[in-house]
């Protein structure tokens, strides 16, 4: 028994092991409000989020897994939904004479993209590509810690880092050098529900909204987990009454 | 009807039952079977919940292939697609995101279940006489795991699915003569393609039943034998068994609900820990990775492949520390089975384990000189192990060995 112990917590210790590959910058912990058990993604601040995407994030990256109609989870009525869709053109068509056209977007309509196409994206960004944010949360090792760190990493250049033409220092990156500049400042937009918006907000904000992108299922996903860990806890107790019971009169 | 020896086994129709079922069963043995196999098979008493890890492997696969079935539904094994159909199964398919997350996380907990089931085998000589095809048969359904695990690792067709797909299918090339034509009819292409992610898609599947047939086997080749236990010695009569309904059937189950809390809980509330970020940037072949690492169950064999400075040296080590397996049965010398009893094989048996999860973290490490250094003396002992301290340690050690599984029990009980 001791050994059955011992070998399954070295697995689950090399688990750990196994997932952290590598980088050597640290970054720091944040509280986000969906961590935990019964953790929710704060709708004000993912809905403040999803302005300062509109305002500033969406004019270089595209975020086309997501709907429009998937803004319903963060609390937007069916009318806002329709209005924030209608904010943005998208092609369609061909119509009746071939003819593709552009239109107002609508809910069922993926986020419209800042682009044509990924060369024309590079053309228009020094040759990188800025990369679709619908994923980007858990396509970073250390998720939403990394992507608000990476906002808030533009600090002074140390003296004796060289950064070339066209890059940028941040503290956060991987190499410490960004190909782009500083996307948020304090005031870089106005909320509606009067928070201020400093550079530290705005980052949890639009962090909160990209958290959410990346993982719409994450409520249901806890809830759901909650009631399935109960059940089969109370399974267990059955299961282990039940043994004990069986085995009773069995000497081993 | 009377039982007859014409074919030189016996058969007989009558069945111990009656009515539609005795009907059924003189033509279909397959209650009776049942019935012998499942509820009155006889099991050593003195099972611990190492034994429980076969049962709760079956279960990891039926749960694989269910999960399975309703993922293809909806996913579509092309280049163009598949990335994003993975995605929409996320978000738009109902409970689509608990189905895929279960298949994912099932695949990793299979492994974990296999290599506790593997250790099992190796610690209480479960290999050894007369188990011997039980063994091989597992160590097959294993050699077949691994690649569809591998293949399946593909289809999310992300960054780490392409690239570690152009590493490993690279290896084939290895190969004398045949490799570059092994290499080009596994990819359909000259690259990692399109065509790639529809036959591994295909192969994906096929792998997955293949696996479910060796379990028959498997377990046909148990069946004969019976179980080994932990004190190595066969029951000698019924008293030394239980049969294995409602005893085992109520053991298991415990262990299973317990295992199967566990993968809830990282199935709801760590989905992505046994995975990789990188996964969910989609498949670029302009852009590599800077640490290709494979899923962490590859990651020992990862390790020895990276420990050989040459390629087919490199991959020559990979296939052969599976297929000493194979053959340990024989190279094991010893007439005792269980390590309880076999005080320095029992001390190469847990340096193995320790080897195992040395290796596994070289494997996640870039190949630097440390890392790289340790990866060969873990190399050199997985060898070592098998090669020469089966053969060697079976001679040269004194085994203690209780005489019944009676004696075991006692013994165990004055520990106590």
């Amino acid at each position: 028994m001791r050994i059955f112990s011992l070998f399954i917590l070295t697995i689950l210790l090399n688990l750990n092991f196994a997932g952290a590959a590598g980088s050597k910058i640290d970054i720091p912990k944040y509280d986000w409000s969906w961590k935990g058990f019964f953790g929710t993604y704060d709708r004000s601040a993912a809905q403040r989020g999803l302005k300062v995407y509109k305002e500033v994030c969406s004019g270089c990256h595209s975020m086309n897994l997501i709907a429009y109609r998937n803004l319903a989870d963060l609390g937007f009525s069916e009318q806002q939904i329709k209005a924030i869709a209608s904010d943005s053109l998208v092609e369609d068509g061909p119509n009746e004479d071939g003819d593709m056209f552009e239109r107002e977007a609508i809910p069922s309509d993926r986020f419209a993209n800042p682009y044509p196409n990924d060369n024309a994206a590079r053309a228009a960004n020094n040759g990188a590509y800025p990369p679709d944010l619908s994923l980007i949360v858990k396509a970073r090792p250390k998720g939403a810690d990394y992507i608000h760190s990476l906002l808030l990493g533009y600090k002074d250049t140390p003296t004796d880092f060289k950064v070339p033409e066209g890059m940028w220092y941040n503290k956060y990156m991987e190499g410490h050098l960004i190909a782009m500049p500083a996307p948020l400042m304090d005031g870089a937009i106005e909320y509606d529900d009067g928070t201020e918006p400093t550079l530290e907000q705005l980052s949890s904000d639009v962090t909160t909204f990209l958290a959410w992108a990346a993982e719409p299922s994450l409520e249901h996903r806890k809830r759901l987990g909650i009631k399935v860990l109960l059940f089969l806890i109370a399974l267990f107790i059955l299961t282990y009454i039940s043994k004990e019971k069986i085995w009773r009169d069995i000497k081993h | 009807m009377s039982s007859n020896d014409l074919h030189g086994y016996k058969k007989t129709l009558s069945s111990p039952y009656s009515g539609v079922k005795g009907w059924i069963d003189s033509r279909l043995p397959l209650i009776r079977m049942m019935e012998a196999e499942y509820l009155k098979f006889p099991v050593p008493k003195s099972l611990n919940y190492f034994w429980s890890f076969g049962g709760i492997a079956m279960f990891c696969l039926i749960g694989l292939i269910l999960s399975g079935i309703f993922l293809g539904m909806h996913y579509k094994p092309s280049a163009e697609d598949a990335f994003n159909s993975v995605e929409r199964i996320m978000r738009d398919v109902q409970f689509g995101w608990l189905v895929r997350y279960l298949h994912m996380n099932l695949a990793s907990f299979f492994f974990i279940a296999v290599y506790i089931h593997i250790f099992r085998a190796l610690y209480f000589g479960s290999y050894k006489a007369p188990r011997e095809l039980v063994f091989i048969f597992g160590m097959l359904m294993f050699l077949l795991m691994m690649g569809t695990a591998f293949l399946g690792y593909t289809l999310p067709w992300g960054q780490m699915s392409y690239w570690g797909a152009t590493v490993i299918t690279n290896l084939f090339s290895a190969i004398p003569v045949v490799g570059d034509a092994i290499l080009l009819t596994l990819l359909g292409d000259f690259t990692v393609s399109d065509a790639t992610v529809n036959r591994f898609y295909v192969l994906h599947w096929l792998l997955a039943f293949a696996i479910v047939g060796l379990v028959v086997f498997h377990v046909i080749t148990l069946h004969m034998t019976g179980s080994n236990n932990p004190s190595g010695m066969e029951p000698q009569n019924w008293d030394e068994t239980l049969s294995f309904h409602p005893y085992m059937t109520i053991k298991d189950t415990k262990a299973m609900v317990l295992f199967f809390i566990v993968v809830a809980f990282v199935l709801f509330f760590f989905p992505n820990i046994m995975g990789h970020s990188d996964n969910y940037i989609r498949a670029n072949s302009m852009v590599t990775p800077a640490h290709i690492v494979p899923e962490w169950y590859f990651l020992p064999f990862y390790a020895i492949l990276r420990a050989i400075p040459d390629k087919l040296g490199g991959v020559l080590a990979m296939f052969g520390s599976i297929a000493v397996l194979f053959i340990l049965p024989w190279l094991d010398t010893s007439k005792v089975r269980s390590c309880l009893y076999r005080p320095i094989w029992r001390i190469c048996v847990l340096l193995f384990a320790l080897d195992f999860f040395i290796l596994m973290y070289m494997g996640a490490k870039p190949a630097s000189d440390i890392y790289v250094l340790i990866s060969r003396i873990g190399t050199a002992y997985w060898f070592l192990f098998f090669l020469v301290l089966a053969p060697l340690v079976g001679y040269l050690e004194t085994p203690r060995q209780p005489l019944t599984i009676s004696n075991f029990l006692r013994d165990k009980k004055a520990l106590t």
